[in-house]
C-alpha cells in the first residue's frame, strides 16, 4: 500500500484499502475558517445538534477576512466566536492569536504525521506535507464531520512524482510544485494523491515541503503528501501533544503514474493568469510590469519565505511604482521575523507589513487590484479576478522573484538584485 | 425525475472564484449569493437565468476553492441541474450534499447556449431536444445514490 492507503485503512479500522473503495473513515481533525463555518454551524443548528464531537478536534479559524473587512465579516466572525464558546470549541483562535489556518494548524503541533484531518478549505492539503493524509471539503462534509468525527471518501488513486537533482540557489518547494502544475495541467492529478519524493524534496525544509502539497489542489488533486523523515519528526517533536505514528510507502506499492523529473536546472518558475499550468521561467518575463506585489498566505508565508525576502531586499527600495505587501502567516512567524530584524528590513525596504490574514490571495481585503492593474504573488491561484478586479492579473511566484520584483518594477530573477554564483550540478 | 430547460453554457476550468467571486463571500444566502451567481466570467448571467435553468460547462468544473457558496449560488439563482464533462472533487461532493443536480457528461461539449435539454435523472439519459440528439451522462456510484 502506499502511505495514503495506510493512513485511511488505519483510520477505518482494516487491514488494507484499495483506490476506488469507498471507506467510512474517522477523522482526527475538522477544521473551518470564517467563510466556511458559517455555512456548516448553520447546518449543525438546523438539525438541533447541540455539541460536536469532540471540542478538542474541532479548529475553527478566523482568517479569511478577519481582522473583520467589513460589516458582513464581522457578523460571520461573530457567528464562529459564539459558535466556539457556546460548543466549548478548546481550538479557537481570535485575532491577535490566530495565524493563516494551515501555517498555523502545523506550528501550533494540531495536526501530527499519520493524522486524517479534513477542513472546509481548499489548501487542507498542505499538511501532506508531514505524513499526514488531509484534504479540503465543503462546508457540509464539515458539519458532517464536527457532529460524528467521521466522514466518507473514495479512495484515491496514488500518482508518485520523483524529483531527482540538487536545486540552484532561489529555487524552493514553490519553483518544484509549479512546475509540476505546468506539466501536467489543472487537473491533471484529478481526484489523485500526489506522492512526493525523490533527492530533490529531501533536501527541503518543512516550510518549503508545506508550499508543494499546499498546491496539490491545484492539479485537482484530493491532496499531496510527502513521506516523513527526520526533518518531519525534528518539526514535529517540540510541537507534539499527542502521539503520532508515521507511515511509508510499500516497495511494491501501486501508483496510477509514476513522473519523474531532473531539477537540476530548474530555474524560478511563474504562473502566468489565468491558471497554475501558465508555468514559465521568471527570465523569459522581464517585460512583465507590475503594480503590486504580495509576500504571504499559507504557500508562502512562512519563517523560510521571509527569510528569503529579506535577503533579497535588505538594502533596496521598493520600485517608486509598486506596492509591496508582505503578511507573516501567524503570530509567531511574526514575531520572530521581528527578532531577527526582518520587519525591519521590509520597513526600510518601504514595504507595507500586515497582521496574518488571508487577506489579498482571494481578493478579500488588504490589497485588492483595480481594473488593469497586474501583481506578482507568492499565493496559490491566478484565476481570473482573483486579486480583486475583473480585468486585473495576478503572476505567482516563490517569495525571491516576488521581492526581486518588487525592487524592479517588472518581473525579476533574483540573481538580478543579488549576483548568485552557480554552476551546473551545485 | 425529468428535467426539461433551456441551456447556458460556459468552457473548461470554470473556477469557484468565477462562479461566486470572494467579495460576496461575506453572506451564506443562496438568494443573495444567487444574485450574484457567476459574476465572475459572465456578470450578465443571474439577469438572464430562469428557474429551471441548465448550467451546462466543459472540463475541471468548480475548480479551485471549497466554497459551498458556488452550487448554493448556483441553486439560488433556481438553476435546475448542470452538466459538465468532469467536475473538480470538492464542488462535487458540495453538489450532492446540498442537493443540487450534477451530471459527468464528455458529450456535453457539443451542447451550445439555448439548446433545450431534458434529463432523466434516475438513468443520467440526457435529451438534447434542440439538435435532436441523446448523451448519456455517467450515474452515480450506488454509494452515492444512497448519499443522495
Amino acid at each position: 500500500m502506499t502511505i495514503t492507503e495506510k493512513i485511511l485503512a488505519a483510520h477505518t479500522g482494516k487491514e488494507q484499502v484499495q483506490p476506488g473503495e469507498f471507506i467510512e473513515a474517522r477523522v482526527d481533525l475538522a477544521l473551518g475558517n470564517d467563510i466556511t463555518a458559517p455555512l456548516a454551524i448553520a447546518a449543525l443548528r438546523e438539525r438541533g445538534i447541540t455539541r460536536v464531537f469532540d471540542p478538542e478536534r474541532v479548529v475553527l479559524v478566523p482568517d479569511h477576512y478577519a481582522p473583520n473587512k467589513d460589516l458582513l465579516s464581522a457578523e460571520q466572525c461573530k457567528l464562529v466566536r459564539e459558535f466556539a464558546t457556546e460548543y466549548e470549541i478548546k481550538h479557537y483562535f481570535e485575532v491577535g492569536r490566530m495565524g493563516v489556518e494551515h501555517a498555523l494548524i502545523p506550528e501550533q503541533g494540531l495536526v501530527l504525521p499519520g493524522n486524517l484531518v479534513i477542513g472546509a478549505d481548499s489548501h487542507t492539503c498542505t499538511y501532506g506535507a508531514m505524513g499526514a493524509f488531509s484534504t479540503g471539503v465543503g462546508s457540509t462534509d464539515l458539519a458532517a464531520a464536527m457532529i460524528s468525527g467521521k466522514l466518507w471518501f473514495r479512495v484515491p488513486e496514488s500518482v508518485k512524482f520523483i524529483c531527482y537533482g540538487k536545486l540552484r540557489p532561489w529555487v524552493g518547494g514553490k519553483d518544484i510544485i509549479l512546475y509540476i502544475i505546468g506539466q501536467i495541467g489543472v487537473d491533471g492529478a484529478h481526484y489523485q494523491a500526489m506522492e512526493f519524493c525523490g533527492e530533490a524534496i529531501s533536501d527541503l525544509s518543512m516550510d518549503s515541503r508545506f508550499s508543494i502539497c499546499n498546491m496539490a489542489i491545484e492539479a485537482g488533486a484530493k491532496s499531496g503528501i510527502i513521506e516523513p523523515d527526520d526533518k518531519t519528526v525534528e518539526y514535529v517533536k517540540a510541537r507534539a501533544r499527542k502521539p503520532y505514528k508515521l507511515y511509508h510507502s510499500d516497495p511494491d506499492a501501486q501508483y496510477a503514474k509514476v513522473y519523474e523529473f531532473d531539477l537540476r536546472n530548474l530555474e524560478p518558475q511563474v504562473a502566468c493568469p489565468n491558471l497554475p499550468e501558465n508555468v514559465k521561467p521568471a527570465a523569459q518575463l522581464a517585460d512583465v510590469q507590475i503594480d503590486q506585489a504580495v509576500i504571504g498566505s499559507c504557500t508562502n508565508g512562512r519563517m523560510e519565505d521571509l527569510r528569503t525576502a529579506a535577503k533579497i531586499l535588505a538594502g533596496h527600495k521598493v520600485h517608486p511604482r509598486v506596492r509591496l505587501i508582505i503578511i507573516p502567516a501567524t503570530q509567531e512567524i511574526y514575531r520572530q521575523a521581528i527578532r531577527e530584524g526582518l520587519i525591519e528590513i521590509f520597513l526600510d525596504a518601504q514595504a507595507a507589513v500586515s497582521t496574518p490574514t488571508c487577506g489579498p490571495c482571494l481578493g478579500g481585503h488588504m490589497g485588492l487590484l483595480a481594473e488593469g492593474e497586474r501583481a506578482i504573488a507568492t499565493t496559490n491561484r491566478n484565476f481570473r479576478g482573483r486579486m480583486g478586479h475583473l480585468k486585473s492579473e495576478v503572476y505567482l511566484s516563490n517569495p525571491a522573484v516576488a521581492a526581486a520584483t518588487a525592487i524592479l518594477g517588472r518581473i525579476a530573477s533574483p540573481e538580478e538584485i543579488i549576483d548568485t554564483p552557480w554552476v551546473d550540478g551545485y | 425525475m425529468i428535467i426539461k430547460g433551456k441551456t447556458h453554457k460556459y468552457g473548461d476550468n470554470v473556477n469557484t472564484d468565477e462562479i461566486i467571486p470572494a467579495q460576496y463571500l461575506n453572506t451564506i444566502d443562496p438568494n443573495v449569493l444567487g444574485r450574484h451567481c457567476m459574476a465572475g466570467i459572465d456578470g450578465a448571467f443571474a439577469g438572464k437565468v430562469k428557474p429551471g435553468d441548465i448550467l451546462v460547462a466543459g472540463w475541471n468544473f468548480g475548480c479551485g476553492s471549497s466554497r459551498e457558496h458556488a452550487p448554493v449560488s448556483i441553486k439560488g439563482t433556481g438553476v435546475a441541474a448542470v452538466i459538465a464533462a468532469s467536475f473538480a472533487r470538492i464542488f462535487y461532493r458540495n453538489s450532492i450534499n446540498i442537493g443540487l443536480p450534477i451530471l459527468e457528461c464528455p458529450q456535453a461539449a457539443a451542447i451550445v447556449t439555448g439548446d433545450v435539454l431534458e434529463i432523466d435523472l434516475s438513468g443520467g439519459l440526457i435529451r438534447n431536444i434542440t439538435q435532436n440528439t441523446t448523451y448519456q451522462a455517467g450515474a452515480f456510484p450506488p454509494f452515492l445514490q444512497q448519499v443522495c
